[in-house]
């Protein structure tokens, strides 16, 4: 058995998933003032009765990272920062305490200038003496050559400082403001992090629930609690991610499909090709992080079920905002869900109240209110439309550049729609009769996204460099460097790095039988200098590719 | 967070499947280092740098600046079709006031594609900014242009389609042709007897820094530019001036690339040459992005880069001094000295051997200009290769008067009384283009 759960604005959803599928659901009340008082009781609820030693494993999808971010409840955080050639990195100072020292690396990870040790030491007594407890240490280039990084984490390590996060374990991609923040935020949640899970934990095994806990990543990848401690950072924005799990199983094998989450603020919006999420090219952006944190590509839409309605010189608004549930529940502005009272498509609040609102709706516009009702719901099917539309051409738009992809390169064209959310099923048929395409609800579309983190696979990701005439080939991430003596070839990398991916997926908790690794980005060069060929220059890309586990039925 | 002054488009088209041959200089790995650096920089994630994926140029939009022999196809890759169309979509995304400025970060090259194409030359099949120019000419109000050519190599090929245009003004600044490829680039090429004067050269001694190329910049070429006040300015921008490049003689630097940029203000700027991929490229690059954008540059400093020891010496200060002077002082008599040469004939004639280094074909070729006060005068080309084609290109230029109109269809007409296998028309002013195979070889 696998327990999936789900933390949303409003319900904490729950779900316990056998072979055969789930057989049984909660929906807590989300108390967003304590998360923790929500986990458990939602814990507590699907495991009442249940012999718990039949439970593999528990994925936690939470806010609990995101919402500190966004609320700016983060610890302070130290950051030093080696530069070289370029853009000053004072332009990315992040936080107070925020140190460029001097030092290069350059693009094939050669040392232009040694690391300017004495400004680390002096950087790292002035952060001792304030309390600063959890340190980021980034430097450019530190994907090709990580030894200026490792050698400032040796020194602060004197200090005794409490964690320390380096730049090129938290992803092997190169961008170097992105790797700032990224190693930023790793250290910026790592306590609210471990604490909550191991809060957890521990009250869970008080009640002799031991439960191996799994967190929930943005890539829609799970990873075990104990590996999610190093790389906190991951756990971020995984809220979408659940849904767009919980919606794969209902996707054909082959062929473009689109998910929309239409949830009561927002819709969230996302692409599978052939029941694989499309993938953020670089990271998750959140607030005003850029990152490297490795993610599912959703375009999150200001419109859902209860987003504000209003008229505004004239013309009809919906959302971006939502101030309250909608009239026909209690609420006090006029909203999607009760156009589709007044369309008679729901009927189990307070229609009266529903009328009222979207009768205001309609003075304004001069209408009858069953025919504004009918404006506020096409207008609200049409933005979310066009919202996808918007995605699939970001997707179909992304920059390539070899000519192979350019002229040959997969377009998303999607024919189907999947729907989950709260409101989802009355907008099926709509949806369907403007846009052309398939559209279905996902079955069991209210915990869809519960059974969703409750199946999804353990993922991670590897980028491996290899540059023969230096002689070395790196997984920055891994901290994996081998030096290369006599011949290396592009199948020996390919085949370090789907050992490298197979470990790293067995390290966060992955059963083997399920992975399947592949390359997503593969370049091979030749280097020549003086029209001689002097190395082999190969970067790739593998990884766990996010989906669901065999072995569970998710319907 | 960092944002950019002006509203900056980047095409990046590496062609990492592409190379002339595995060794060639223009090889797939020549912009993978400036992809590195350019990547970790994060200049693509610089609020207002816009990154634009490429598109790919039409057959017709390389036949509005190309006589290709035999035909399109057989003297282009795809990755031909790419590089240019990288450039339009530059130029597009101007006219569209979607950017301020515009880099299209392509290869390959394209400078040194004369009108007529029997090959590759220099590295270069078609020509890019020709490409992108004709594009703007015949989807938008853009008149009078500017391309300043600042690839260390002469602009042969732009020059050779501009030669005869008065309404594109075309400076080359190069390393001497006495000292570099192709031989070609002296003060004293001006251009034809319709555009005497819109063709300009400034061939700098080799070893000129920094110095000596700002000095030109800011006394020759801006006040230049500022007479002749184009609509758009292109910046053919090949980056071998650098100190470190492998083909050429040049000391200039990471810095004075940005400098450059930011004094020359281009609209669009075009990679052409530059084969340091290691010690120069990610850093011009970079440079040359961050100035185009109004941001600062200043730290952008290539590893190994000693001013003192670049500094020019003074004969080579006074040299390009001396320089500047001719070429001010041709600009400034152009309409005399176009009197002279025109004197009262109704057509002028040149003849050029062309050398294909590339490829290794030779061409024969003659030209002849319809002297005209009303437009750029209808243009005859016979064009014969060692390849065995001998064809006859005509073009009717853009704003053609009726006279050279009629003189252009007449000369395409006699065309299958000569001895060519092909020929070729140009109907600027109806954008259409034919053709007639005269020859079966």
């Amino acid at each position: 058995m696998l327990i999936g759960l789900d933390v949303g604005g409003t319900h904490t959803d729950v779900v316990l998933i056998g072979p055969d599928g789930p057989f049984r659901e909660v929906k807590v009340i989300t108390d967003t003032s304590n998360l923790f008082k929500s986990v458990l009781s939602a814990l507590e609820k699907i495991t009442e009765g249940i012999d718990t030693l039949q439970i593999k494993r528990a994925v936690l999808s939470t806010t609990l990272t995101t919402n500190a971010i966004v609320t700016d409840q983060i610890e302070p955080v130290g950051m030093i920062v080696v530069g070289g050639p370029g853009i000053d990195p004072e332009a990315y100072r992040i936080c107070p305490y925020f140190y460029c020292v001097a030092g290069a690396i350059d693009h094939r990870g050669r040392e232009i200038d040694g690391l300017d040790e004495v400004e680390v030491m002096d950087a790292a007594a002035r952060m001792k003496a304030d309390g600063i407890r959890h340190i980021g240490v980034v430097a450019k280039f530190s994907t090709r050559n990580p030894s200026h990084e490792i050698r400032i984490e040796k020194i602060l390590a004197e200090y005794g400082f409490e964690k320390i996060f380096m730049g090129h374990r938290t992803s092997g991609n190169l961008n170097f403001p992105r790797r700032i923040s990224t190693t930023f935020l790793n250290a910026a949640v790592y306590s609210v992090h471990k604490n909550f899970f191991n809060a957890v934990k521990q009250s869970l095994a008080e009640k002799g629930l031991n439960i191996p806990i799994h967190i929930l990543k943005a890539d829609g990848g799970t990873m075990s609690f104990s590996s999610s401690i190093d790389f906190p950072g991951q756990t971020i924005l995984s809220g979408p991610a659940a849904s767009v799990m919980g919606a794969i199983s209902s996707a054909p094998a082959e062929g473009d499909v689109i998910v929309l989450d239409i949830g009561g603020t927002t819709t969230d919006i996302a692409v599978l090709i052939n029941q694989s999420p499309v993938l953020e090219p670089l990271g998750i952006s959140i607030g005003k992080y850029k990152t490297l944190i490795r993610s599912l590509k959703t375009y999150s839409l200001g419109v859902g079920g209860d987003s504000v309605v209003q008229i505004k010189d004239g013309e009809l608004v919906i959302g971006p905002y939502r101030k309250g549930p909608a009239m026909a529940y209690g609420g006090s502005s006029p909203t999607p869900t009760d156009a589709l009272f007044v369309l008679e498509h729901i009927d189990d609040g307070d229609a009266e109240a529903a009328r009222k609102g979207i009768q205001l709706i309609a003075d304004q516009l001069g209408l009858r209110v069953e025919y504004a009702a009918e404006r506020i719901f096409e207008k609200t099917c049409n933005m979310i439309l066009e919202g996808a539309a918007h995605l699939v051409r970001d997707i179909n738009s992304k920059p390539v550049y070899t000519v192979h992809e350019l002229l040959e390169g997969y377009t998303v064209v999607p024919a189907r729609i999947l729907v989950l959310g709260g409101p989802a099923k009355y907008f099926v048929s709509h949806l369907k009769k403007i846009s052309g395409y398939s559209v279905e609800t996902v079955p069991r579309w209210g915990v869809a996204n519960a059974i969703g983190a409750g199946l999804a696979r353990t993922t991670c990701e590897v980028n491996l460099f290899v540059d023969t005439e230096k002689g070395v080939v790196l997984a920055p991430e891994e901290n994996y460097t081998k030096a290369i003596r006599g011949a290396y070839s592009y199948a020996d990398a390919e085949e370090t790095a789907f050992e490298l991916v197979r470990k790293k997926a067995a390290k966060n908790g992955a059963e083997s039988e399920n992975l399947q690794i592949e390359i997503i980005e593969s370049l091979s060069f030749n280097m020549v200098r003086g029209f001689r060929t002097t190395g082999k220059n190969i970067r790739i890309r593998a990884q766990v590719k996010p989906g669901l586990i065999e072995g569970y039925k998710a319907l | 967070m960092l944002k950019a002054h002006y509203k900056t488009g980047l095409v990046f088209f590496p062609a990492f499947d592409w190379a002339i041959d595995p060794t060639h200089p223009e090889r797939e790995e020549r912009l993978l280092y400036t992809q590195d650096q350019v990547f970790e920089e994060g200049l693509l994630d610089i609020e207002d740098i816009i990154e634009y994926k490429p598109d790919i140029a039409s057959e017709m939009d390389i036949k509005r600046v190309h006589f290709c022999v035999p035909d399109v196809f057989s003297v282009t890759t795809k990755s031909h079709f790419i590089s240019a169309g990288g450039a339009v979509t530059m130029g597009r995304a101007l006219m569209e006031k979607e950017i301020d400025r515009g880099f299209a970060l392509v290869r390959p090259p394209g400078h040194h594609s004369m009108r007529v194409v029997h090959g590759n030359r220099g590295f270069c099949n078609i020509n890019n900014e020709a490409i992108l120019v004709e594009y703007l000419r015949r989807h938008y109000p853009v008149k009078k242009v500017a391309i300043v050519d600042t690839d260390c190599h002469h602009g042969d090929g732009t020059q050779d389609i501009y030669w005869h245009d008065p309404d594109t003004l075309f400076i080359s600044i190069h390393q001497d042709g006495r000292t570099l490829y192709p031989g070609t680039g002296f003060t004293d090429e001006l251009g034809g007897a319709n555009a005497f004067g819109t063709t300009l050269n400034i061939p700098l001694p080799p070893l000129t820094s920094d110095e000596g190329y700002l000095y030109t910049i800011d006394h020759v070429v801006l006040p230049i530019l500022e007479e002749f006040k184009p609509d758009i300015i292109i910046n053919s921008a090949g980056q071998d001036n650098h100190f470190t490049d492998p083909l050429t003689n040049m000391n200039f630097s990471a810095q004075g690339y940005a400098d450059l940029t930011r004094r020359l203000k281009p609209d669009i700027a075009v990679l052409e040459g530059g084969y340091s991929i290691e010690g120069a490229l990610p850093y011009v690059n970079t440079g040359i992005i961050l100035a185009l954008a109004g941001l600062d540059y200043k730290g952008v400093v290539e590893p190994g880069y000693d001013a003192a020891r670049m500094a020019q010496s003074a004969d080579v200060t006074r040299a390009i001094k001396g320089i500047g002077d001719v070429v001010l002082s041709n600009w400034k008599n152009r309409r005399d000295m176009q009197e002279k040469i025109r004197g009262n004939r109704e057509f002028i004639e040149r003849r050029r051997n062309i050398m294909y280094d590339t490829d290794m074909i030779y061409e024969m070729q003659k030209d002849e200009i319809r002297i005209c006060d009303d437009c750029a005068g209808a243009l005859k080309i016979d064009s014969s290769a060692d390849t065995g084609h001998h064809i006859l290109g005509v073009q009717i230029p853009v704003h053609a008067c009726p006279k050279c109109v009629e003189q252009g269809y007449e000369w395409f007409d006699k065309a299958s009384t000569g001895p060519y296998d092909r020929a070729f028309l140009q109907d600027r002013p109806k954008d259409e283009y034919l053709e007639k195979i005269l020859k079966q070889r």
